[in-house]
């Protein structure tokens, strides 16, 4: 029986996704690295803006940042890096032969990796509220949601993007994600408004969705308090997010099916231990 | 596009650019691949047969569309892996020995329904499937077995159903039983029998360096080394070639540079050494039986003990020693 090609798309989506989702329950120790990790970096800040008096909403801009590492730090090890540690594992060759887009491989992982990364996310934001007691309202809960998901959709396009990069690489994926690990937490802002870097700064990091994301749903969550320090208003921001997702989902396709030609000619899709 | 041809191979090469180790920076060329032309009929199951390093991973990867050739042609169900590889891979499958693929964390079943999705089977028939070459590989009760607790065979039998649940029109299986225990090979070997003659219309290609693996299971075998295809024709056809000849192994002790002493005797036809722990295994192809006396007596001259001495048939090793003029284990790497 011939199966469309549609079919195959879908199942290899959901079949990608399984891994990731099922890996929550089974690998607990994501409760220590991804939950309690991120929360002494938020303590640290909490208790910076607290010795210096600043409004209570800055802790809300601390424990909202910190929660977004959660799906930054997925990116980068479970994105952008995923197809050098499949190489290793012999995983890449079978994606390669079947009769699936590879495409579909990557918004599977991104599927099961939003998903996971999204339990560890809210497991930070409950925690940190609780435990800082930070005051929280969603002023416009459709915007929130909107801003949220494009945001979503951006990093996980960028995600993908850098994953079909990495696939010629050896062991400088590795290198390469530790390299924009933690500029990255800097000028995107994760723990602080971004326009603090200035106008020039915050555009240059607009490039990393979570940058505007990020600003996004502080002004949605802290009205008042981010009036002065926002970047650009929610909608541009939104629409930067939502230009952002189809710029990155279209890269990341065609650099895909470049590179793994390139790859395949080369000898560097099966070539392990580099 | 459906031809009595599975699959067809003309004047492939493959050069692979590799870093010099005496030179920092430099690269030089290794052919792993050399102008080879070779074609798989429907219903087939063709052997490769050779020692690491002599081109037969690297054919299997160009044919399963994960290499380009750096000439020459490759079809697989009638398509050129390299103008439609998307094509080729709906008709492929592919087993290879030593796989660790999969991910630690799924059980055996969760990680086969996973590679199921990807051929886009639907959830009820492909963990039927699974449940039923599970028992036939004898893995069954490791189902619900996370695989970072399987053995290596226990993995390797789980490769096995990977490879076979998608019911692939050409399945190529690269030395599927390296490093496996003897029952377990034997489990997977019958296993690939049944599969081609309840299945006529099945083509499988097989690589590997086990003899008897490609006498036992092959219609026709193929000889590479080098990068090169030497011989290629049905085991028995092979083996009835060197019937004209005499076939001995000599168990040799105490005695070097038997390269010119029996290499160079007069009638040697052939000539392979195996150093083992106290003995060299000697197996010599001669002309002619009656030249036998001379080897035995260049042997005793030189204060040689021969320890035993046994006539063989003709097995495909010996068609290995015959047609590429070494024995297996004097074969060089490979770079891939």
């Amino acid at each position: 029986m011939t199966r469309s090609t549609w079919t195959i798309f879908w199942r290899t989506v959901i079949g990608r996704a399984y891994p990731r989702i099922i890996g929550l329950q089974r690998e607990k120790s994501w409760l220590f690295f991804d939950v309690f990790l991120p929360l002494l970096s938020v303590a640290a800040y909490v208790y910076i803006y607290r010795a210096i008096e600043a409004p209570p909403e800055f802790l809300g801009f601390v424990v909202l940042g910190g929660a977004m590492t959660a799906y930054w730090l997925n990116i980068m090890w479970n994105m952008a890096s995923q197809f050098y540690w499949e190489k290793e594992t012999g995983n890449l060759e079978l994606y390669i032969i079947a009769p699936t887009s590879r495409m579909a491989i990557l918004l599977g992982m991104a599927i099961g990796g939003i998903v996971a990364t999204t339990v560890r996310a809210l497991a930070v934001i409950a925690i940190g509220t609780l435990v800082f007691r930070v005051p929280m309202t969603v002023t416009s809960v459709p915007i929130f949601i909107a801003v949220f998901v494009s945001t979503m959709i951006a990093l996980y396009g960028l995600g993908m993007l850098l994953s079909s990069l990495f696939l010629l690489f050896g062991r400088e994926a590795w290198h390469m994600s530790e390299l924009l690990r933690e500029p990255v937490f800097l000028v995107s802002g994760f723990y602080f408004p971004v326009k603090a870097l200035g106008f020039a700064v915050a555009a240059a990091a607009s490039i990393v969705p979570i940058t505007v994301g990020l600003d996004a749903m502080r002004q949605l969550l802290f009205p008042a308090m981010m009036s002065d320090l926002r970047f650009l208003p929610p909608e541009a921001e939104l629409a930067i997010l939502a230009g952002s997702a189809v710029l990155f989902l279209t890269l990341a396709q065609r650099s895909l099916a470049f590179l793994e030609q390139l790859a395949r000619r080369e000898g560097r899709l099966t070539l392990r231990g580099q | 596009m459906r031809t009595d041809v599975a699959i067809r191979t003309e004047e492939l090469t493959r050069v692979f650019r590799v870093r010099r180790r005496e030179a920092k920076g430099q690269k030089r060329e290794v052919v792993a691949l050399d102008g080879v032309s070779l074609s798989v009929a429907r219903g087939e199951l063709m052997g490769v047969l050779g020692p690491n390093g002599a081109g037969k991973t690297t054919m299997i990867k160009i044919l399963s569309t994960l290499l380009s050739p750096t000439s020459g042609r490759a079809e697989v169900a009638g398509v050129d892996v390299v103008e439609d590889p998307w094509e080729v891979r709906r008709h492929i499958g592919m087993v290879s020995g030593g796989e660790s693929s999969g991910y630690g964390l799924l059980t055996v079943e969760e990680n086969l329904w996973m590679f199921s999705q990807f051929y886009g089977i639907d959830s009820k028939t492909a963990r039927a499937r699974i449940r039923e070459l599970l028992d036939i590989v004898g893995l069954a009760d490791r189902a619900r077995t996370k695989i970072y607790h399987l053995s290596t065979g226990m993995r390797q039998k789980m490769n096995f159903v990977r490879g076979f649940m998608t019911e692939p029109e050409i399945l190529f299986l690269d030395e599927p039983t390296l490093g496996l225990d003897v029952q377990t090979a034997k489990v997977l070997r019958d296993y690939v029998g049944e599969w081609m003659r309840d299945r006529g219309d099945r083509t499988l290609l097989l690589t590997t360096h086990a003899m008897h693996e490609a006498d036992e299971l092959c219609d026709r075998v193929a000889i590479i080394d080098q990068g090169r295809i030497l011989a290629c024709d049905a085991p028995v056809r092979l083996k009835r070639s060197l019937q004209r000849d005499a076939i001995f192994r000599l168990r040799i002790g105490a005695l070097t540079d038997l390269e010119s002493l029996i290499g160079g005797a007069e009638g040697v036809v052939r000539f392979a050494q195996t150093p083992r722990e106290d003995h060299t295994e000697v197996d010599v192809i001669l002309s002619d039986e009656n030249r036998l006396p001379e080897v035995l007596g260049a042997i005793r001259n030189r204060g040689g003990s021969l320890l035993s001495l046994e006539k063989r048939e003709p097995t495909l090793e010996d068609v290995f020693l015959s047609v590429v003029g070494h024995g297996f284990e004097e074969s060089e790497e490979s770079p891939q």
